[in-house]
């Protein structure tokens, strides 16, 4: 009976958990919301990372890297699908144009995080370092989702 | 008398949009005959060391997708499409055969194809068989991939490929190909109006 009051409560918590504000950090005039993840299998495949990054400023700003310790080797990557091929080049640094948002999303911009020191199991959080030329480093927590999930299960901060 | 011309022109549009969406439609009949003109097919194995082709999956539609397990962005994304895909077709889900062919079959299958994929969804098939195997498999699908070496790649090389799923049909023809970022459910409209 107990069990069963806890799982109804959760059950009733679910979409008041999915409608739950993104956690969210600004820096000068950046502000970096909506991190997540997906759960790996072990730690030998690459892990990513998504956020979105809104520059409310006049001048523009570049994400030059990223450091996370959940990966020694954590890289800026880009899908880009031309002629029908997709590759994924590392991004050397991503603008982040003056009064724009730009999303490290599923098949943009994204963060790929080599050499898992562990894996990453649904439900934990880890931080990420954000490196920015002007605005300089910003910390954020991202949220592990199921190894399914296709975007962060929260609602992006105003 | 303005207005009555009004109408007349209003009328005349009216006519050329539906002649233009005869015409398509038309044309996308004829065409799709032309382009389904081919069996791909393979010999290509699961974990367990058994061989598969096509001729396996006859009498159901087979979702295919070329990829390697290394890939953190496009792999895991159209894996958990052909999830959602397989879930909402509930009790039809029997009648379609989702396969991930490895392009990297080497690594894949040392670091556990299967388990991989039965994390997005059990019914998903894994298949690696050797390099010439897996390039008689693209050459047959008409699809593109390449080793790239990569300093920012693990173990030094990364892939490209076509990113897209092939839908094959019952008889083993070749009937579409969703493009990357097809959402699944117009995958799984398009399915369900074949089953």
């Amino acid at each position: 009976m107990k069990r069963f009051a806890i799982v109804l409560g959760l059950a009733v918590m679910l979409p008041l958990a999915a409608a739950a504000e993104c956690a969210s950090v600004s820096a000068g005039d950046l502000t970096v919301t909506g991190a997540w993840s997906r759960a790996t299998i072990g730690t030998a495949r690459p892990a990513v990372f998504y956020v979105e990054i809104r520059n409310d400023g006049e001048t523009g700003d570049r994400l030059t890297g990223i450091d996370t310790p959940v990966a020694a080797m954590p890289m800026l990557h880009r899908t880009v699908v031309k002629d029908g091929v997709a590759s994924m080049p590392h991004a050397e640094a991503i603008d982040i144009p003056a009064g724009e948002t730009v999303s490290l999303a599923p098949g943009g911009y994204h963060g790929m995080l080599m050499e898992l020191t562990a894996p990453l199991a649904e439900g934990e959080t880890f931080p990420v370092v954000l490196r920015f030329e002007r605005a300089g480093s910003v910390e954020i927590d991202a949220p592990v989702l199921s190894i399914r999930a296709q975007g962060a299960e929260c609602d992006a901060a105003g | 008398m303005n207005l009555r011309r009004i109408r007349l022109v209003l009328w005349a549009l009216v006519a050329v949009a539906l002649a233009g969406v005869l015409a398509l439609q038309w044309a996308g009949r004829r065409r799709e005959p032309s382009q389904a003109a081919f069996r791909p097919d393979f010999a290509l194995q699961d974990a367990a060391g058994r061989t598969y082709g096509m001729e396996d999956f006859r009498g159901r539609l087979a979702l295919v997708f070329f990829g390697f397990t290394n890939c953190p962005d496009v792999c895991p994304t159209t894996m958990s499409e052909v999830a959602l895909v397989m879930n909402d077709l509930g009790s039809e889900a029997d009648k379609v055969q989702p396969l991930f062919i490895s392009m990297d079959p080497q690594r894949d299958r040392g670091q556990g194809l299967s388990e991989y994929l039965a994390a997005f969804h059990p019914a998903i098939l894994g298949l690696a068989g050797d390099g010439a195997a897996t390039q008689a498999a693209a050459e047959s699908f008409r699809i593109h991939f390449e080793r790239e070496e990569s300093p920012a790649a693990p173990d030094g090389y990364t892939m490209s490929h076509s990113p897209g799923l092939f839908l094959i049909g019952p008889d083993g023809e070749w009937l579409r190909q969703f493009p990357h970022e097809t959402p699944a459910a117009e995958i799984l409209a398009d399915i369900q109006e074949r089953i």
